[in-house]
């Protein structure tokens, strides 16, 4: 009899538990959907932010801003987390591979606020004034693990036979990588990369002294630059309510991208097959 | 035969893959560099001391501390047993297709921007607490000092709450890992016996899953400590240390979120560099032992026939 209560509790506890941990998901969403949904609208994505008082504006500077801090990101991160994937896979099985293995491990626990001042302290300090470039380089760092890390499981699961028979024909090995096994292994890589682009997008803590903010219009990466994410954290810690309705404008902007594509890769990744 | 292209090929990878751990040396070298003239000046006294005045040139790391750990444990608090409870419905309780929405949706907690978070936070989460949560708390526990003072919405509670929301994603996914990695002959032995579900993820589950579980809370751990912008949004950003969680308190990393860019002198940023220091020291050891309990509890499962 004890033991059938005793069931029936732990089914319970089991149940509601489950049930408290979807309730944030579904209030977070509901209320960027519905604060945001009522902010946005055309200027919102193509405007320059105004002053406090003056009605209308936008944030159309900081989404071009986070695409090019993104896109610097990618060229500094990738090289390395693409090619250092692919010779921890092929070359790695070694003491050099542990080390680099251990390294990319504790770079992805340090704090991204952390490689924030590093960022700070090699590119601000010397180059005396923050920077879009500051910021990207931080972020690219941030891509580094999670793309080594899946490069280098995917290139791992792509057949020894493939690279066999790419030998059979008489390629050179670096042409074998490059244009067999690489591609072969590349939607699992894109996978990471876009799941990594997802997550260094709603980034906000190391680009507060990178790229720092602009109230104009900036393409040029030695120049402060305004991001979704900064601009966000502005509007929603000061004290109006005109600029809190932008904040979950904004908040509403960044969230159908950085859900959009992580869904879209998780729906995406599960067709790839190797072997 | 090789080509001249391939040993080419190999030491451009090399040089790549090399830059990894020399990016990692360059930081905490640089991070030292950088702060040792806090370091020099204030020594290890910097660490105990509870005084922070930047236009006075006074400076302690210990409320920092404090509000690290402190907030992070009321994290873990809330999210382990939620994390654990949603992880055992994913791995033992349902064979529905409801499982892989409710999947998708704890990962998908992992992936909303901290930032969000923190707007909810102010607007949402903060006055739940403050209306909701701290009452009830004070009408049930208001004779310990931790549920004493005024109630407030940007507080240490509120920053546990939300750090708790952010971390329950990593403890449900390993948890569930750790789960799946226990072989199904342990289960069906217990059941063989007579045993309820309860009894079964008590006695086969629960018992070999017990080193990974704490991996994954550790784990979690880590990822409270570093967390900056949902936390510097509902914290309060106070360097003080309180006996409530209704008060306000400071982090580590909120203080060099805010203060950075506004640094007032050469030494106000050494030291909030030195702070930085140590929030990079306490997580990468804080990682480092989950990852150890992690590895060693798959590794021996996994060894079993």
């Amino acid at each position: 009899m004890t033991r059938n209560i005793k069931e029936k509790i732990y089914l319970l506890i089991v149940f509601a538990f489950t049930l408290i941990a979807v309730i944030p998901l579904i209030s977070v969403i509901s209320y960027v959907f519905l604060q945001g949904i009522s902010a946005i609208n055309w200027d919102f994505f193509t405007r320059l932010p105004v002053p406090f008082g003056d009605p209308g504006g936008g944030m159309g500077n900081a989404i071009v801003g986070t695409f090019i801090v993104v896109g610097l990101a990618c060229v500094v991160g990738l090289p390395i987390g693409i090619f250092g994937g692919i010779w921890l896979a092929l070359y790695g099985n070694n003491k050099k591979g542990f080390v680099i293995r251990y390294a990319a491990d504790v770079l992805s626990s340090i704090p991204t606020i952390v490689i924030g001042i590093f960022a700070y302290v090699l590119i601000v300090l010397v180059m005396k004034r923050f920077s879009a470039l500051a910021g990207g380089f931080a972020l690219g760092i941030i891509m580094i693990p999670t793309v080594t890390r899946t490069t280098e499981e995917m290139v791992k699961m792509v057949p020894r036979t493939l690279f066999e028979a790419g030998l059979a024909l008489g390629l050179p090995e670096w042409k074998v990588i490059m244009r067999i096994i690489f591609r072969t292994a590349w939607s699992g890589i894109f996978t990471g990369i876009m799941l990594s682009v997802a997550r260094i997008t709603g980034e906000t803590a190391p680009l507060l002294f990178t790229a720092f903010n602009s109230m104009y219009w900036n393409f040029a990466v030695d120049q402060p630059t305004a991001t979704m994410t900064v601009q966000i954290y502005n509007y929603a810690i000061s004290p109006f309510a005109q600029w809190h309705a932008k904040a979950w404008a904004g908040s509403l902007t960044l969230m159908f991208i950085v859900l959009g594509v992580t869904l879209l890769v998780r729906k995406f990744s599960r067709r790839v097959h190797y072997g | 035969m090789r080509s001249a292209g391939d040993a080419w090929f190999k030491r451009i990878a090399f040089a790549f893959a090399a830059s990894i751990p020399v990016l990692l040396l360059a930081i905490i070298v640089l991070l030292v560099k950088q702060s040792w003239l806090s370091i020099h000046t204030f020594g290890a006294g910097f660490i105990i001391s509870s005084v922070w005045d930047p236009l006075a040139d006074e400076y302690g790391a210990l409320p920092f501390i404090y509000g690290t750990l402190v907030s992070s444990i009321i994290a873990l608090i809330i999210a382990v047993p939620l994390g654990l409870g949603c992880a055992l419905y994913l791995s033992e309780v349902s064979r529905s297709k409801t499982k892989e929405y409710i999947a998708v949706m704890v990962e998908l907690l992992a992936a909303i921007p901290s930032v969000v978070y923190g707007l909810w936070g102010i607007f949402v989460l903060g006055p739940w607490i403050a209306n909701v949560v701290q009452p009830f708390l004070r009408s049930i526990f208001g004779f310990l000092p931790i549920f004493q003072g005024p109630y407030s919405g940007l507080s240490m509670l509120s920053a546990g709450v939300i750090l708790a929301i952010m971390v329950l994603p990593t403890i449900t996914a390993i948890s569930r890992e750790v789960f799946n990695s226990v072989p199904n002959y342990l289960r069906e032995s217990a059941l063989a016996l007579g045993a309820t579900k309860w009894e079964t993820v008590k006695i086969a589950v629960l018992g070999p899953a017990r080193s990974g579980i704490v991996g994954a809370v550790i784990l979690g751990l880590g990822r409270a400590l570093g967390e900056t912008m949902a936390v510097t949004m509902v914290i309060g950003n106070r360097p003080e240390i309180s006996s409530s969680v209704f008060a306000p308190a400071y982090t580590l990393a909120s203080v060099i979120a805010n203060e950075f860019a506004e640094a007032v002198s050469d030494i106000n940023l050494a030291v909030l560099i030195e702070l930085g220091l140590v929030l990079l020291f306490i997580t990468v050891v804080v990682n480092g032992i989950a990852r150890l309990m992690v590895w060693r509890l798959t590794s021996k499962v996994k060894a079993r026939p």
